[in-house]
Order: structure tokens, then C-alpha cells, then sequence
């Protein structure tokens, strides 16, 4: 019996040698001029040729075959000639290593190294074609979905990986070939979802070890790139146009009072007609899930501040990004100790830097502001350290502007100061009453001159977003942060006339960059560290909770639905929506559709992140 | 090693002016983006740089200069107090492209390998057909099976496998060995590709040549016993290149480039 298997197993060695030599040899017999090559050798070059066909189907056997016709090959690397066997070489490298098995993709790889260690003249195609490989070929797309290729897909990735590792080990400058490889290669906005999240899942596991050294950065990057792309070609008119239907829809169906049950449809209804959020909410799972990984082993830190520059240059100063920028919420979520705290530094940092243009810095502290108010990893200790940076800045504002005589109250000099105003308002908003409960904190905050900033001439009150200003007066009052003189005084100073378009006069539109995020996959990773409004207890809510309701309701009966599935679907505490949606600000869709604000009156509290008009550059 | 040497160049590095306020930075990122390439004028792939500006006034003839726009680039230097700021000249290209020329001195070390060289590396990968190996750490050589010395035959043993010495069972190689081949020759197309043999003699495993090799055991002697000599051979091997400054038009006007001419 066990004679018998060596027996067997001798014929195979052999069969296999054999085969071995007769490619080796047929390579050799047509490496001349094609007039001077033997008929016979042409036609085993040929069937050679066919064996290695990347366009026919195999099954089981046939793959077997092809596996030992690609080891002969990769035997015979040296004999490979790119003048003589081109349509080989041509044949090896657009081969598919999705449709084989385990033993075949192993073979082939093994090949593709191989050739990419002799020359480097197959280096480039070697690496293109397993970049190629980083997303199913199209027949298969449709199935790769499916919950049974998950392991393979896997599988073919790690294979990938390990082939481009080799291939780096071996040709140490092939990292800087692969990253343009890459460069080029990356999906286009118009790809499909499966193609590009596949894609990008692949890119971002070469991000480990010494590739992820070399290029990671540039990985990183283009992902980035990709994010933000898809980001603003979601289009405000699309969002809007669909809430908006969806608004007076809802309308009915608070009249029936049955709006809670639909909630988990309306939420697939608003984005189910655009493609772009789709991809995108696709991605940021991928990277979400690569960021979460990186946590795992250790190495976040290296990744965050990789990131982090990245958002410098990348992201910050996108106008008006919506989700893009919660892959850096998510990795700060990940790490609040030393990640969550960089964030709010590196923001404030560039905030007060003078030298920093002021676009990125009114973005900065629009940033500082949403992010101190959203994330909820970040402790009161950390918010008010950063409040103390942003009022003390505004004070010294403030004086600078009293030195020199000349000033002038066009907001657009000054709006810096009122965005960074309008971040400590809204930072309190959210925060005031968690700070409350520190007495040594709250005697910090006490201590900040916040008191001089508002009564300042500039009368940043006016200026900032009316909603913001008023809760902020409102909790402020209920914590007794002023003295109550102080109160009357600071209300006489909002502006009374608010039936202009969006507020106060001059306001001057502001960018909440943390609103609640709306894209339905990835948001369970956002979710669990997000602070609603709906969940903020305000230092008034014990005793005046009642009264909500009367807070600027005339505009509130359109959006306040809309918001609904914001807060936990089981939530249908009408208060609660309510004041969640006076919170979650920006400017109101009438400025894309004036028709929805005939039935109301001038001011309403916008619900969630909209567009609004760009701070003047 | 042989195919490493050691040059001064004259240069001059076009300097967007967008990066005019720290002009040694630029030029600095300008020549690193020559590393580990191939560049024809310096016959060989750059491995490290180091530039100093070169203060025009005290050389260029005059005539020349004047129907020339000249930039003033005041220059800082990092630490302002240390002297009062560094006024340097750079020229303003006529046409289109508004670039700085930079006059550069700069010391540059760089790898040629040149076909009868020996070198040294380290095996990474090997098969029945090739051996694969890497040069200080960044250049790759594959010697195939045609350039292997008869006297090896492959054992595919263990981790990968090794080439065993017919005559003597103590010489082999296998990944990891650090080998000593000669170069047949060099791909400057992409990244300085080599590709090596193994079949001149004074080559093989470095380890067993130091023992079985004369010659190769008594270089390894000298150069332990005085470095400093080997440094004066190093010297003689020092070419300087000089500037040359005919290059005014560039076929990418977008980048900013610089020139040199060996000067042989």
C-alpha cells in the first residue's frame, strides 16, 4: 500500500519534470525569428499559448493543468523572452486570479513574482496586473456580495498582499513603481460600488509592515481624495429635494400619527437615489473597519497622524464636506486619550495661527466647535481647556480691535472672532451642563471673561446664528454663568429683527462640520460616539423642560420631522426632535426652494447640516 | 564597494517661486527628487546629497549677468540671529517660465555599477532557475541560471532551497547568504536593475570566499587594516563635475530642473 502511494507519487514527479522540460523547451525552440521557427515548435508554442488563455473558463481539472503549466513556467522564468513571447507574457499578465482555486491563484502568483524579480522590464506589468486583480473582474461582481465569497475574497486579498510584499522584498524600489501603479489605477467617481470598495479594501491592506512605511501615506491619501471627491458630488439639491418631499410626506403621516413606524423606510428613502452617497458610505465601512484594525495592532497613532495631515491639506478646506470628515471622528473615537485630544489641539492650533490663511482657520474652529460638541469621548476637562484657548484668543482679539481706532464692524473682517464666538456658544450649548458638574471646572469656566466678548462693540450676538444665541442665553441664564443684569443686557443685544433671510444681520454663514451623519451602513460606527441633541441634558431641562415647545415654533412644523431618524427610532418625544433640530444648524432650505417657506414665517430653525453661503473668501 | 563614489557638482536647480521663501528647502526636495533613480548626467543612481548654495557675485562675469533680470532671494538663515540675512542672486529665466536658477555646490554620492564590477548582496529569493538578491539594501540583481557557476547544483531542501558547491559541501547559498557576483549588466531604464553572474572568479558566498579565497581574503584584510588609505583611493576616484549652463529651455516647462554636465 504505501509502496503503492510512492509509486504514484513518483509518476506525478515526474510527469510533472517532464512537463517542466517540454515548456522549457518549447520556449526555448521559438526564441528566433518567427520565419526560422520549426512548424511543430510553433504549434506546441501554441497549444502553449492556449493553456494559458485568460479568456476560457475552466473547470477543476483544467485548472490543474493550467496550475502545473504556470509552475513549468515560472521554472523556466530565464527562458522568457519579451521580444519572442509576447502573447505569453501578454496571455500571463491579464489572466484573472478571481476565477481560479486556491492552487492555480498560488501558481500563478508564484509565476508573476518570478518574472518581476528577473527584469525590469515585467516589473511594471507584474505590478499592474495584481493591482488589477484588486477588484473581481466584471462577470463576477454581482456574486461577490454574496455572503459565500467572503472568505475568498479575503483569501485573494491576503495572497495579493503577501505576492506584493515578496515582489517589494525582492526589488526593493518596487514600492515606488506599485504607488504610481496605484495612483493610476484607483476607481473613478463613476465605478461601482463593489469595484471601488473592493478596490479600496485591497489598497488598504498593503498598509501594514515596511509597505505600509513606504506608501501608506500615498494610500492613505488617495482614499482620502476619493472620499472628499464623492463627498461633493453629493449635491445639497439632491438632499434637499428629497427631504423635501419627504417632509410634506411625513406631514401626512403625522396626521395619521403612525410617523414612527416608517421611520426605518424614510431613512433608506433619502439617500436611495444617490449613487455617490451609496459609494461613499460603502468606503468610509472599509476604512472605518481598516482605522478599527489599525487600533488592533497597535499602531493608530502612526495612522491618525498620518491622517491628520492629510485632513490639513485634504479635507479642512473642502467647502462644505458632509461625511468625509468623520473618518477622523471615528479614529479619534478610537484612541479619546491621546488621538481625541490631538485632534482638538491640532484644530485650535490651527485656529490661532496667525500665518494660516483664514479660510483654514475659519473652517478650523468651525471644526473645534462641532467637534467639542459631538464627540462625546472627549471629557469636560478637555472642552474646557480648548474654550479657554478660543476665549482668551477672542479677548485679545477684542483689544487688538480697541487699539486700532479705525475699526469697522463689516463682519467679513472680523469673522474669525465671530466664528470662534459662535464655536464657544455652541460648544456651551452642548456642554455647559456636563461642565456643571465639576465644581472645579465650572469655576474655570466662571473665570473666563466670556461676559466681555459678547458685550464687545463688534456684537458678535447679532452676528451668530440667532438659534445658537438664544439656547446659549437660555442655558447660560438657567447656570447663572452671568449675573442677571448681565442677562438683560446681553438679550437686549440680539438682534430683534430676524425676519431677514437667514437670521441675524450680516450673519455670517457658519459650517457645523460634526452634524448628525446621515449615510446608513457606516453610521453604526459613528453612531455609539455621538452626542445628540436629543440626548443633551441642558442645564434648564429639570425645571423648564415643559416649555420647549415654545422655543421658535412657527418655523420648526416642516423640519422637525424631517429629523426623525437622528434619534433612536423608538424616540417620539415630539420636544426632543424639536430641540434636537434647533441645534443642528445651518441655513434653511428655502434658500434652494423658496416655495417651502411660503407657509411660514421668516425664521426657522433648520434642521440637521445644510448648505448655506460660503463665508466670503 | 566598488560602484559607489563620491562627487562634487557644480549645479544649478531651478527653483519655483512659490517656494522662494526658503530656497534651501527647495532645493533640497529638488534633488531629492533624484534619489535612488537613474540619472544619465551623473552616470549613476543618487543615494545622498548634500547642497550648499553657491554665492554668484564673486564669480560670474559680469557681462553675462547684466542683460539677465536678476531676483534677489533674500535668504534667511534658520537661526536670524545668528548672522545678518544672506543676500543670494538668482536669475529669472527669460520666457514663460519664471524659475529660479540656483547656483548649487553640492556633494552627491552615487551608485554605478558597471558591467566586470564585483559587487556584494544579499540573497532574498531563490529557485532552480535564478538567484535573487539585494544591494545595499535597495538595488535588485537577479543572476539566472545561465550565469551560475556549473560547480553549483540546486537542493530544494529546506526553507526555499539552496545552490550547493560540487567541489566543496561547505560553499553554498541559500536566502539570507551574503554573495559576491559580478555584474553582466545594467537596466538604467526604471531602477538600476542588475543583473549578475556568478560564474567569474572571486565570486560566491562571501563567508566561504573569505576563508577559500585568497585574494578576496586579503582585500578584506587591507581594508580593516588601513581605512585610511582606502579613503586617499577614494579621493582619486573624485570627479568633479562642473556646471553647464546652456540649459535654458527645458521640455517640461512645469517642472523645474537642473543640468550638469560631466565633466570628462
Amino acid at each position: 500500500m504505501g509502496a503503492e502511494q510512492q509509486c504514484d507519487d513518483m509518476e506525478v514527479a515526474f510527469s510533472d519534470s517532464e512537463a517542466f522540460r517540454s515548456v522549457q523547451h518549447v520556449l526555448q525552440s521559438v526564441r528566433m525569428d518567427p520565419f526560422l521557427i520549426d512548424l511543430r515548435d510553433k504549434e506546441q508554442y501554441d497549444i502553449l499559448l492556449c493553456a494559458v488563455d485568460s479568456t476560457t473558463r475552466r473547470s477543476s481539472d483544467d485548472q490543474a493543468m493550467l496550475a502545473t503549466t504556470l509552475r513549468a513556467l515560472s521554472e523556466a522564468v530565464s527562458k522568457i523572452d519579451i521580444m519572442y513571447h509576447h502573447a505569453l507574457l501578454h496571455n500571463i499578465f491579464t489572466m484573472s486570479i478571481w476565477y481560479y482555486n486556491r492552487d492555480t491563484r498560488d501558481a500563478l502568483l508564484d509565476l508573476i513574482i518570478r518574472l518581476s524579480a528577473v527584469a525590469d522590464q515585467y516589473l511594471r506589468e507584474c505590478l499592474q496586473m495584481l493591482v488589477n486583480n484588486f477588484t473581481p473582474p466584471g462577470p463576477l461582481v454581482p456574486k461577490i456580495e454574496d455572503k459565500r465569497w467572503e472568505a475568498k475574497r479575503k483569501e485573494i486579498y491576503s495572497q495579493l498582499h503577501e505576492s506584493l510584499k515578496m515582489i517589494s522584498d525582492t526589488v526593493p524600489l518596487a514600492p515606488r513603481v506599485l504607488k504610481d501603479i496605484i495612483n493610476r489605477s484607483m476607481p473613478k467617481l463613476f465605478d461601482n460600488k463593489v469595484k471601488m470598495v473592493s478596490f479600496v479594501e485591497c489598497m488598504l491592506g498593503l498598509d501594514t509592515e515596511r509597505l505600509g512605511d513606504l506608501i501608506g501615506t500615498s494610500l492613505l491619501e488617495k482614499v482620502v481624495d476619493l472620499l472628499t471627491e464623492l463627498d461633493v458630488n453629493i449635491t445639497w439639491e439632491d438632499i434637499l429635494q428629497e427631504e423635501h418631499s419627504k417632509g410634506i410626506f411625513e406631514m401626512e403621516l403625522e396626521d395619521l400619527a403612525n410617523g414612527v413606524d416608517n421611520f426605518g423606510q424614510e431613512t433608506e428613502v433619502l439617500f436611495g437615489g444617490n449613487v455617490c452617497a451609496n459609494k461613499l458610505d460603502g468606503l468610509m465601512v472599509v476604512v472605518c473597519k481598516h482605522l478599527k484594525s489599525c487600533a488592533e495592532h497597535g499602531c493608530l497613532k502612526r495612522e491618525f497622524d498620518i491622517l491628520k495631515t492629510i485632513f490639513r491639506k485634504g479635507v479642512l478646506k473642502v467647502h462644505k464636506s458632509k461625511f468625509a470628515q468623520f473618518i477622523m471622528f471615528y479614529a479619534c473615537s478610537l484612541d479619546p486619550e491621546i488621538c481625541g485630544l490631538d485632534f482638538a489641539l491640532f484644530l485650535t492650533d490651527i485656529f490661532t495661527k496667525k500665518e494660516d490663511d483664514a479660510i483654514a482657520r475659519m473652517s478650523a474652529v468651525s471644526y473645534v466647535g462641532s467637534y467639542l460638541s459631538r464627540a462625546r469621548f472627549i471629557s469636560a476637562d478637555t472642552v474646557v481647556a480648548i474654550l479657554k484657548r478660543l476665549v482668551d484668543w477672542c479677548i485679545d482679539h477684542c483689544e487688538r480691535q480697541k487699539k486700532r481706532h479705525t475699526r469697522t464692524k463689516n463682519p467679513v473682517e472680523h469673522q474669525i472672532f465671530y466664528a470662534s464666538c459662535q464655536a464657544v456658544m455652541y460648544v456651551l450649548c452642548f456642554r455647559l451642563r456636563s461642565i456643571m458638574d465639576y465644581p472645579n471646572l465650572k469655576s474655570q469656566l466662571f473665570k473666563m471673561n466670556i461676559r466681555s466678548i459678547l458685550m464687545d462693540p463688534l456684537e458678535p450676538l447679532k452676528v451668530c446664528l440667532p438659534s445658537i444665541v438664544n439656547e446659549f442665553l437660555r442655558q447660560a441664564k438657567a447656570a447663572r454663568l452671568f449675573n442677571a443684569s448681565v442677562d438683560l443686557e446681553l438679550e437686549d443685544r440680539i438682534d430683534s429683527d430676524l425676519s431677514k433671510a437667514f437670521g441675524g444681520v450680516n450673519r455670517l454663514d457658519m459650517f457645523f462640520p460634526f452634524d448628525p451623519y446621515l449615510l446608513k451602513e457606516s453610521d453604526s460606527y459613528i453612531r455609539p460616539n455621538f452626542e445628540f441633541w436629543s440626548l443633551v441634558k441642558t442645564t434648564y431641562s429639570d425645571d423648564e423642560g415643559d416649555e420647549l415647545g415654545d422655543f421658535d415654533a412657527p418655523g420648526m412644523n416642516v423640519d422637525s420631522l424631517d429629523d426623525n431618524f437622528d434619534i433612536e427610532l423608538n424616540s417620539d418625544d415630539d420636544d426632543i426632535e424639536y430641540t434636537m433640530n434647533k441645534m443642528s444648524i445651518t441655513p434653511h432650505r428655502s434658500f434652494y426652494h423658496p416655495m417651502a417657506m411660503s407657509g411660514d414665517s421668516g425664521l426657522s430653525m433648520p434642521a440637521r447640516i445644510r448648505p448655506s453661503v460660503s463665508p466670503p473668501s | 564597494m566598488e560602484a559607489l563614489r563620491e562627487v562634487e557638482a557644480e549645479l544649478t536647480v531651478y527653483v519655483h517661486p512659490s517656494n522662494a521663501a526658503d530656497v534651501p528647502r527647495a532645493v533640497s526636495r529638488q534633488l531629492s527628487g533624484l534619489l535612488f533613480s537613474y540619472e544619465e548626467r551623473f552616470d549613476g543612481v543618487l543615494l545622498a546629497h548634500e547642497a550648499q548654495l553657491v554665492d554668484e557675485d564673486n564669480k560670474e562675469n559680469a557681462t553675462k549677468e547684466k542683460d539677465k533680470k536678476e531676483a534677489k532671494i533674500e535668504e534667511e538663515t534658520e537661526a536670524k540671529s545668528k548672522k545678518k540675512p544672506k543676500i543670494l542672486k538668482a536669475k529669472i529665466l527669460n520666457g514663460l517660465v519664471p524659475f529660479f536658477g540656483v547656483r548649487v555646490h553640492a556633494n552627491l554620492l552615487l551608485f554605478s555599477p558597471q558591467p566586470g564590477m564585483l559587487l556584494e548582496g544579499k540573497v532574498e529569493m531563490l529557485g532552480k532557475e535564478s538567484i535573487h538578491a539585494v544591494v545595499l539594501g535597495v538595488f535588485s540583481v537577479a543572476i539566472m541560471s545561465d550565469d551560475i557557476h556549473e560547480k553549483f547544483r540546486f537542493k530544494r531542501k529546506s526553507h526555499g532551497g539552496r545552490f550547493l558547491s560540487r567541489s566543496d559541501r561547505e560553499h553554498f547559498i541559500k536566502r539570507g547568504t551574503m554573495i559576491r557576483f559580478s555584474v553582466k549588466s545594467v537596466d538604467t531604464e526604471m531602477n538600476c536593475h542588475i543583473t549578475g553572474s556568478l560564474i567569474p572568479p572571486h565570486t560566491g558566498s562571501m563567508r566561504w570566499l573569505s576563508v577559500h579565497d585568497a585574494e578576496y581574503a586579503s582585500e578584506i584584510s587591507r581594508k580593516s587594516m588601513d581605512t585610511s588609505i582606502k579613503r586617499e583611493q577614494n579621493e582619486q576616484e573624485h570627479r568633479i563635475l562642473k556646471n553647464e549652463d546652456s540649459m535654458v529651455k527645458s521640455e517640461r516647462p512645469h517642472k523645474s530642473r537642473k543640468r550638469s554636465a560631466e565633466n570628462r
